[in-house]
């Protein structure tokens, strides 16, 4: 591992004085110190942003503010989260293992990198972790990688599952950096690899999540479901976090998030719009999910993803319907 | 730089590297050998120790990250020469083969009794579930045991937690 220097910030504007390029912010490190002694991130200088006192869950108004540095494991386990959104807790609940969650802040989770074996191995090229370098992952093993929204020079996923709760929940991501406060709404934070995959999201040098405010609720019935080649401790191959609302037979509201198909958690707009306004029933989830999945652009080894998508997307709608 | 951390009830003082990680400090330099190295990489339990009292993989954190922090490892779970019951489980239970994933899966185990909620296969996100067999397969997951002596740790860790 590169030597480093490390401090322990004091409040988020001690961290952001603090940084400087070659900086980098520490949460829980459960990515971040792997992706250092894998030699992938190679920071000068650490500051370290977890013990800030950034660790509550508090209602604001009808909105629930979670701090940047909460545990995953308290997120899951809070009874606010789980009464109003259950499938946020399952999200978390779905990812890593208890030590992982105990150690892994609710920033961490989202910026955590793609799990891509090219990425993580710094023999090979890879355009996101050395830009021009190339991708071997399109012509090698990309069996768990993009076939939604990739590029020529990039099809890597993003792995976090609190994400894609996240972007099905419309979730506003607070950011407070060298050029003031900012919101983001989800799923707005990750960004498609287009001709700059080394960037992972829409943060500049010296942003620090402060929190997630969760707006209230959507009406409707909810579910996160993800599939994956173990039954525990593994990334996904496909998640979904679905919310749907029928009146009457009517689908009068819903919400669909993918994951693992793409570099940032993937709304499924078509399928939402395709929905809304129609029948509750198996025939149209499926058209659904097909006319979203109709942009998928699977490579060889990844075409599975696609009906296993689509199987995902009806089975979890089905299973939501009254 | 200097750090100083509670070690099974001791205050130890170090001065560290910022690359080291708290599994090295406690096996290299306070000479706990009971955490072991097994993947390094958080993947394999082996290196769970509790820091104030919850498990992690002692393997991801780094030590000078957790100054002023409370570290049990598997040397300070019994009290004395009594065992920690999750200790006489265990042997009780038969619940190991060659032994090098048993201090994590104590640690795990330890940490995952005191863990409030729900998992990933509780029917209910609403409801504190009983530690059922499948309940407990599921929080131990992050503990993995080359030997597959799973089927015993499951039933030493269920004895303890009825």
């Amino acid at each position: 591992m590169k030597p480093f220097e490390y401090a322990r910030a004091g409040s988020p504007s001690d961290a952001v004085r603090r940084f400087r390029p070659g900086t980098m912010y520490l949460g829980g490190g459960t990515n971040l110190v792997d992706l250092m002694r894998l030699g992938v991130a190679r920071p000068e200088r650490l500051v370290d942003v977890s013990r800030l006192p950034l660790d509550a869950i508090e209602p604001v108004g009808d909105r629930l503010r979670i701090g940047a540095a909460v545990r995953n494991s308290d997120l899951a386990a809070d009874p606010l989260i789980r009464r109003r959104y259950p499938m946020l807790a399952r999200a978390v609940l779905a990812g890593a293992s208890g030590q992982v969650r105990n150690m892994a802040t609710v920033a961490g989770n989202l910026l955590q990198r793609t799990r891509c074996a090219y990425f993580q191995d710094v023999s090979r090229p890879c355009n996101k972790r050395r830009p021009g370098s190339g991708c071997p992952a399109i012509e090698g093993d990309h069996s768990n990688l993009a076939v939604l929204g990739a590029s020529d020079a990039c099809v890597a996923t993003h792995p976090s599952d609190l994400a894609v709760a996240l972007a099905a929940l419309e979730a506003e991501v607070h950011v407070t950096g060298p050029g003031g406060d900012r919101i983001i709404p989800m799923p707005g934070l990750h960004r498609l690899p287009g001709d700059a995959p080394e960037r992972d999201t829409v943060l500049e040098p010296g942003d620090l999540i402060t929190a997630v405010e969760l707006p209230a609720p959507p009406p409707g019935a909810s579910a996160y479901r993800k599939v994956r080649e173990r039954a525990s401790f593994a990334f996904a191959l496909v998640s979904i976090a679905a919310v749907l609302d029928v009146r009457d037979g009517v689908v009068s509201g819903c919400r669909i998030a993918l994951g693992s198909l793409a570099h940032a958690p993937w709304r499924a707009e078509r399928a939402e719009q395709a929905l809304i306004g129609g029948p509750a029933t198996g025939e149209a989830f499926l058209e659904a999910a097909e006319a979203e999945l109709a942009q998928a652009r699977p490579l060889p080894r990844n075409a599975f993803k696609v009906p296993l998508a689509r199987n995902l997307i009806v089975n979890t709608l089905e299973e939501l319907a009254p | 730089m200097d750090i100083t951390l509670q070690v099974n009830g001791l205050p130890r003082t170090v001065d560290v590297d910022p690359r080291m990680s708290l599994l090295d400090l406690l096996r290299e330099r306070l000479g706990l050998i009971g955490s072991k190295k097994g993947c390094d990489h958080g993947q394999c339990g082996a290196c769970t120790v509790l820091v104030d009292g919850r498990r992690a993989n002692s393997c991801l954190a780094l030590a000078v990250a957790m100054d002023g922090s409370e570290i049990t490892t598997v040397e300070g779970l019994a009290n004395g020469d009594e065992l920690h019951p999750l200790q006489a489980a265990f042997i009780e239970h038969d619940a190991f083969q060659c032994g090098y994933c048993t201090p994590g899966q104590l640690c795990s185990a330890a940490g995952m009794l005191g863990e409030p909620g729900p998992s990933a296969v509780t029917p209910d996100v609403l409801v504190d579930p009983d530690l059922t067999p499948e309940e407990i397969r599921e929080r131990m997951s992050g503990n993995l045991c080359r030997c597959g002596a799973y089927v015993n740790i499951v039933s030493a860790i269920a004895e303890v937690a009825r």
